[in-house]
């Protein structure tokens, strides 16, 4: 039981999919404009996770090496067009504004990452249980991210109004900074520096090290 | 004697090695055909609710556009919603139909059935649409009796899909009063930006031809100078180029022409 719920709560924080293992980056920065398209990838990835570890790790034992990558990726897809035909069915507007971002959830490297590291070996159960947590992890950046640039950028939350707008007589002049692009990246980067201030065994072995003249390496 | 049972068969198959030719083609195949199946029911399932959106979209679209036309909203609030005259018009003669409900009148089908349809010869063909259906919808916004407004379905091959889109034009026939799209697939970001209500503005105003009746409205590259030329959109060349060529048909003797030259002539 306790390492069932482990395979949940690991990758909230500890093993993050987006600040710890910086994966799906691109869809993170490109749907957080609002809450809602940041909602919805959201919903549609973790039902992807879901789907594609139970999927792949029933049918594990059977997959030959040789072609495992494109079984793989084969299955993801489906999921991923079938996802988005629901989303154009039963939220077009939506759909719209999420544009392809839906359908690339198949080159998110993240889901290709649960499929081929975790699922691949494990039981159905627990890949379940990972994908769900990576789902939320994920999902849990977005949402935070989402808000913090829907909120500044907008002064809206969800489309309703939180903070005043000066054209409407308040006091809030809205960044418009906030809904571009690079404060995607900052705000993960701040993610990133709190989380890994407040773990520091995520911090990764610098890739090279200053050597000063009497051979010693400097901090 | 064989063994004939399935089940048998089955087992046979999953007990193979997993680098067994056999069972990687056979793994291969039944991945595929399952997911395929899976996807194609999912597609066929949610059609009627695609179909229904698109509708949503078309009919928005068409209602944005000619509310934010200058001086309509005021004809348009008097009139009602319903403001907008309906007529099934005969491309070939230009004539106003009778006998065909304009309400329940599918210009899509009429295009793919050959009892309703023409073939579009080759030279004249520049939207690539092979074969047009022989009569189009048509809708015409009146003040006092005389159309003050007439928006025409047109559509054209763009990149890599279908170009759907409604053209108003203001009494003479021939000035641009607005162009919208509402179905396409073009690529998001690119080509999708005709969409964009920052491009479609730069439609209204715009003429279709010269005095001598030469088509001239194009989409160009680089400044577009004059009231026959529209700017591209960066990186979506063929889209544009698809939009002329899109235009230049619907308002040439295959297309609108003959209704447009009675438009201008005001015998509507």
């Amino acid at each position: 039981m306790k390492a069932s719920l482990g395979y949940l709560i690991d990758p909230l924080i500890k093993g993050n999919p987006i600040t710890f293992h910086i994966l799906g980056i691109c869809s993170a920065l490109a749907v957080t404009t609002s809450l809602v398209t940041a909602l919805t990838m959201s919903g549609a990835l973790t039902i992807v996770l879901v789907l594609s570890n139970v999927t792949i790790s029933a049918i594990r034992n059977h997959i030959p090496d040789s072609i495992r990558l494109i079984v793989q990726i084969t299955i993801i897809a489906s999921l991923v067009i079938v996802i988005d035909l629901f989303l154009q069915a039963f939220a077009p507007e939506t759909s719209k504004r999420l544009s392809i971002f839906v359908a690339l959830i198949v080159t998110n490297c993240l889901v290709l990452a649960r499929a081929e590291t975790f699922a691949r070996q494990k039981p159905v159960w627990p890949s379940l249980l990972d994908g769900l947590g990576n789902g939320l992890g994920y999902s849990m950046i977005l949402l935070i991210v989402g808000s913090i640039r829907e909120l500044f950028g907008t002064g809206n939350l969800l489309g309703y109004s939180v903070l005043p707008l000066v054209e409407n007589g308040g006091w809030f002049q809205p960044l418009r900074l906030m809904l571009l692009a690079p404060s995607a990246f900052f705000i993960i980067g701040f993610l990133v520096w709190i989380i890994r201030s407040w773990r520091p065994e995520q911090i990764e072995e610098p890739e090279f090290k200053i050597l000063t003249p009497d051979g010693a390496t400097r901090p | 004697m064989a063994d004939l049972n399935p089940i048998n068969w089955w087992r046979r198959f999953l007990a193979l090695p997993n680098d067994n030719l056999t069972k990687t083609l056979g793994f291969a195949f039944l991945v595929a055909f399952t997911a395929s199946i899976f996807v194609s029911v999912a597609a066929v399932t949610l059609k009627p609710l695609h179909l229904q959106n698109l509708e949503r979209e078309r009919q928005a679209r068409m209602a944005a556009m000619v509310a934010a036309l200058p001086g309509m909203a005021d004809i348009l609030a008097e009139a009602g919603t319903d403001g907008l005259e309906v007529r099934i018009v005969e491309l070939a003669s230009g004539t106003f139909a009778r006998g065909i409900d304009a309400e329940s009148f599918d210009q899509r089908a009429a295009a793919l059935d050959p009892a309703q349809s023409t073939k579009i010869p080759g030279e004249a063909d520049v939207a690539g649409l092979k074969q047009r259906a022989n009569f189009a919808p048509v809708y015409i916004l009146r003040r006092d009796g005389v159309p003050a407004l007439v928006v025409l379905p047109v559509r054209g091959v763009g990149y890599q899909s279908m170009l759907y889109a409604y053209l108003a034009l203001k009494a003479d026939g021939n000035t641009v009063a607005g162009l919208t799209f509402y179905e396409h697939g073009e690529t998001p970001g690119i080509g999708a930006r005709i969409q964009d209500p920052d491009w479609q503005a730069l439609w209204p105003g715009k003429e279709l031809a010269d005095d001598a009746g030469n088509i001239l409205i194009s989409v160009v590259r680089g400044k577009a100078v004059g009231p026959f030329e529209v700017d591209a959109i960066s990186g979506a060349t063929r889209t544009g180029s698809g939009v002329s060529n899109m235009l230049r048909f619907w308002l040439g003797e295959h297309g609108f022409g003959p209704f447009l030259k009675r438009l201008r002539a005001g015998e509507l």
